[in-house]
C-alpha cells in the first residue's frame, strides 16, 4: 500500500466577485424571498447573467484539483499570481473550506502562512513563545520541552524577557520562525516566509526545512522563488488559473515553468484610459530596443539593450525618478536601476506632460536567458507610482566570451572583467 | 489504493460544508492550553504600561455606581426597595457589568480576529470562551469590591438580610457568562455579513440595561407591565443576586429556572451558528 499522507480529490473553490450580499439585511431578505418564490433577483444588475446560470460573478480560484503527496516528500507549489496557490494553502491550513471536493490527510498539518501570527507586542519573548506555540497547536509541555532549542535557534536569548515591541524587525521574525520551526507536525505547509530576514537567517530557515523533510516528515512549500524550490523540493505541483498545469520532478517542471508563456513581448502600448498607473502618473508605452532604437527582444551577450518608457505626468509638482527592475527567468531580481545620479533630471519637478526615458544596459552584463522588465516611476524617492511586468527579452550566447567552452555558465550576471596573470616564479614549489 | 484505504486511517478530512452538528468539541478540549493562554494574555496585556494597573478594575465600577447613586438615587429619587442606594446600584452594576462585557467583547470575535484567523487554524470558539473567562477575573475583583461595601453596611447595621440563596452565586455567574457568551457569538457570527450589528451591540447593551432592573427594583414597575422585564433573562439573575445578598426582592426565585432554560437554548443556538459560520467566514468577512 502506498504511503499517501495528503490526498486532494476534485477540489474546487469559488469566490463570489463584487460585493457580498446586497449590503443590507433587508435587501438580503428580499432577495431570499424572491428566490424562494422563483422570481428573479430584485438586486441583479441589468445585463448581468443570473445566478442560476452559474456564470457572471463567480471566480474559480481552484477548479477540480487532484493531487496526492507521499510521506517524506518535499513538494513545491508554483504558479503565477492568481494561479490558486494561496487558496490551496488556505484550504490546507483550514482557514477556509473548499466549495467542493475533499482533502484527506494523515497526521497533524501545521501551516506557516505568516510568521509571528498572534504575537502580542506587549508580551515578552518568553511569553510569546508559549502563546504562539499554543496557537500553532502545541501544548504547554511540548513548548517547555523545546523552549531552550527555540531560544537558541532564534538567537535572541539576551532579550527573551523584553516585550517584543522593543525588538528589531529582524529579531521579531527570527523568534517567530524559531517557534514555527520547532513544531513537529507530520505535515508542514509553508508560504513564502523565507522572503524575510537577512541572508544568513534565510539559509538557516531553508536548512531547517530541509531537515524537516529529510526527517521523514512532509513539506509543502509555496514560493515564487524557483531557486528555493529547486534547492528544497523533489516534486513540484504547478498551478495555473486554478487548475493543475503539470506535476512531476522538480527539474522537469521548473524547466517547463520558466519557459511557459514566454513569447517575449518587445513592446506594449496603452490607451490613456486603460493605462496602468494612478491619477498622478500613467504608463504610455514600454519598449525594448537595440542600439539603433529598433524594437527587438533577442540579443547577444555582447549587445547593449535599451529599455524605453513613455509616461504621462498628470499631477503637477512631483519630483519623479523613472526606474526599471530586471528579473531573470528564475524570478531573481538581477538589478534595479534609476537615475538618481542624473544631474539634469534628478530632483527636478516634472510638470504635466508626456515624457520619454531610455536606459541602456551595456553588452556583457546579463547572463543568457529570458529577462523581464518591471517599470516604475518613483515619487519623492519613496513610493512607486507605476509598476508593470510587461516586456521581456532574451539574451543569447553568441560564443564571444566562451572561447570554445561549451558547458553551462552559472551566475545571475555574466560580466567581462579585467584579468591579469603573471608568472612570478619559474620553479613549481 | 483507493479501495484499500479506509476512511479510518485519515486523521483529517476537509469537506465543503460541515454538518450543523459536527461541533468538534473534542478539539476544543485539546486546545484548552490555548484558552488559558488567551485568558492570561488578555489579563496581562490589559494593564501593561498603565500606571494604576489592576486598580482600573476597581475604579470603573465604583465611579459608575457613584454616578448612578447621585443621578438616579439623589436627583431622580428612584426607589431602591428601601435598600441603601449605593449598595443597591453596586449590586446591579457588578452583575450587569460582567454580562455587558461578555456580550461586547465576544461580539467582535470574527471581525476583530480576522487577521489571525486568516493565517492559522485553531478552534475559533477558544476566543469567545477565553474572553468570557478573562472577564470573569475582572468580575471576581469587582465582586470583592462589592463584598467589602456589603460587609461595611452589614457592620453598621443597615437594613439588609443576606440569606442561603447566596449559595446560588456560582449558578448566577454561569448564567451571566452563558447568556453573554450565547448572545455574543450569535452577534459575532452575524457581523461577518452585517457590520451594522457591531454598531448596534454597544448601545444595544446599554439600552437593554434600562429594560433590566439594574437601576430600579422590579417592584417599582406596575404589575401589568412587569412581564416586559420578565422576558429579559437577566432580570431574574439580577433580582436573585440582590435577594440573596440584600434580602429584598419582589420576584420569586423560581424565575431563575427561566433564565437557566434561556441560557441553555441560547448557548446551543450560538454554538451551532458560530460553528456554521466558522468554516467559511474568511471569504465574506
Amino acid at each position: 500500500m502506498s504511503d499517501v499522507v495528503i490526498s486532494i480529490e476534485n477540489l474546487s473553490k469559488t469566490y463570489q466577485l463584487g460585493t457580498i450580499g446586497t449590503g443590507t439585511f433587508y435587501g438580503d431578505v428580499k432577495r431570499w424571498w424572491a428566490r424562494t418564490r422563483g422570481l428573479p433577483d430584485p438586486y441583479r444588475k441589468v445585463g448581468e447573467k443570473d445566478h442560476r446560470n452559474r456564470i457572471g460573478e463567480t471566480l474559480w480560484a481552484l477548479n477540480d484539483i487532484n493531487f496526492s503527496v507521499n510521506r517524506g516528500e518535499a513538494i513545491g507549489v508554483i504558479g503565477r499570481n492568481g494561479a490558486g496557490k494561496s487558496t490551496l494553502l488556505k484550504i490546507l491550513s483550514r482557514v477556509t473550506a473548499p466549495t467542493s471536493g475533499v482533502i484527506k490527510a494523515k497526521g497533524r498539518i501545521a501551516s506557516l502562512l505568516e510568521v509571528g501570527t498572534g504575537f502580542h507586542s506587549e508580551l515578552t519573548g518568553r511569553e510569546n513563545i508559549f502563546l504562539n506555540g499554543a496557537i500553532m497547536g502545541m501544548n504547554r509541555s511540548e513548548v517547555r520541552r523545546k523552549f531552550d532549542e527555540i531560544v537558541d535557534f532564534s538567537g535572541v536569548e539576551k532579550f527573551i524577557d523584553t516585550p517584543v515591541k522593543r525588538y528589531s524587525s529582524g529579531m521579531y521574525v527570527r523568534l517567530a520562525f524559531a517557534v514555527a520551526a520547532h513544531l513537529e507536525p507530520e505535515i508542514l505547509v509553508v508560504d513564502e516566509v523565507l522572503a524575510v530576514g537577512d541572508a544568513d537567517f534565510q539559509k538557516k530557515c531553508l536548512g531547517k526545512m530541509g531537515e524537516v523533510a529529510s526527517g521523514g516528515r512532509t513539506v509543502l512549500f509555496v514560493s515564487h522563488n524557483m531557486q528555493a524550490i529547486v534547492a528544497l523540493c523533489n516534486r513540484v505541483l504547478w498551478l495555473n488559473q486554478g487548475t493543475v498545469m503539470m506535476t512531476g520532478k522538480t527539474a522537469e517542471v521548473s524547466e517547463k515553468y520558466v519557459s511557459f508563456g514566454s513569447e517575449d513581448l518587445a513592446e506594449v502600448r496603452w490607451d490613456y484610459e486603460q493605462a496602468p498607473g494612478t491619477e498622478a502618473v500613467k504608463l504610455k508605452s514600454l519598449r525594448i530596443t537595440d542600439e539603433q532604437g529598433l524594437t527587438d527582444n533577442n540579443f547577444n551577450l555582447s549587445d547593449p539593450v535599451k529599455i524605453e518608457m513613455n509616461f504621462w505626468v498628470i499631477k503637477p509638482g512631483m519630483r519623479l525618478n523613472p526606474s526599471f527592475q530586471i528579473f531573470n527567468q528564475l524570478g531573481v531580481i538581477v538589478f534595479a536601476t534609476t537615475n538618481f545620479h542624473d544631474p539634469e533630471w534628478n530632483e527636478r519637478v516634472y510638470e504635466p506632460g508626456l515624457y520619454r526615458t531610455i536606459c541602456t544596459i551595456p553588452g556583457h552584463m546579463l547572463n543568457e536567458g529570458k529577462h523581464t522588465v518591471s517599470a516604475l516611476v518613483i515619487r519623492n524617492k519613496n513610493d512607486a507610482h507605476v509598476r508593470e511586468e510587461a516586456v521581456s527579452f532574451t539574451v543569447h550566447d553568441d560564443g564571444v566570451s566562451r572561447s570554445g567552452y561549451t558547458g553551462g555558465w552559472i551566475g545571475v550576471v555574466r560580466p567581462l572583467l579585467s584579468w591579469t596573470v603573471d608568472r612570478i616564479d619559474s620553479s613549481p614549489e | 489504493m483507493e479501495l484499500k484505504s479506509t476512511n479510518e486511517e485519515w486523521t483529517l478530512i476537509l469537506r465543503p460544508q460541515r454538518s450543523w452538528l459536527d461541533l468538534r468539541l473534542g478539539e476544543l478540549w485539546q486546545y484548552r492550553d490555548l484558552i488559558l493562554l488567551f485568558v492570561w494574555r488578555d489579563f496581562v496585556a490589559y494593564y501593561k504600561q498603565t500606571i494604576l494597573g489592576p486598580l482600573w478594575y476597581l475604579i470603573q465600577p465604583i465611579l459608575t455606581t457613584v454616578v448612578f447613586t447621585v443621578i438616579f438615587g439623589n436627583i431622580a429619587q428612584l426607589s431602591t426597595d428601601g435598600l441603601p442606594p449605593f449598595l443597591f446600584y453596586l449590586a446591579g452594576n457588578t452583575v450587569w457589568g460582567y454580562f455587558a462585557a461578555c456580550v461586547q467583547n465576544t461580539a467582535n470575535t470574527f471581525t476583530g480576529n480576522a487577521s489571525i484567523f486568516g493565517k492559522v487554524y485553531f478552534p475559533r470558539l477558544t476566543i469567545p470562551i477565553s474572553v468570557v473567562l478573562s472577564n470573569m477575573i475582572s468580575f471576581a475583583i469587582r465582586f470583592v469590591v462589592f463584598l467589602v461595601f456589603w460587609g461595611y453596611y452589614l457592620i453598621i447595621g443597615a437594613d439588609i438580610h443576606p440569606n442561603w440563596w447566596i449559595l446560588s452565586l456560582p449558578l448566577l455567574v454561569i448564567l451571566m457568562a452563558g447568556i453573554g457568551l450565547g448572545v455574543g457569538i450569535i452577534v459575532s457570527s452575524l457581523t461577518t455579513k452585517y457590520r451594522d450589528l457591531q454598531q448596534l451591540v454597544g448601545f444595544g447593551v446599554q439600552l437593554v440595561m434600562y429594560a433590566t432592573p439594574v437601576i430600579y427594583p422590579i417592584s417599582s414597575i406596575q404589575r401589568n407591565w412587569q412581564w416586559l422585564l420578565l422576558i429579559n433573562p437577566m432580570t431574574p439573575v439580577i433580582e436573585l443576586f440582590r435577594y440573596s445578598f440584600l434580602g429584598v426582592s419582589s420576584l420569586d426565585p423560581a424565575y431563575i429556572l427561566y433564565s437557566l432554560a434561556f441560557t441553555v437554548v441560547i448557548l446551543v443556538v450560538g454554538v451551532l451558528v458560530f460553528n456554521h459560520v466558522e468554516s467559511t467566514f474568511m471569504d465574506t468577512v
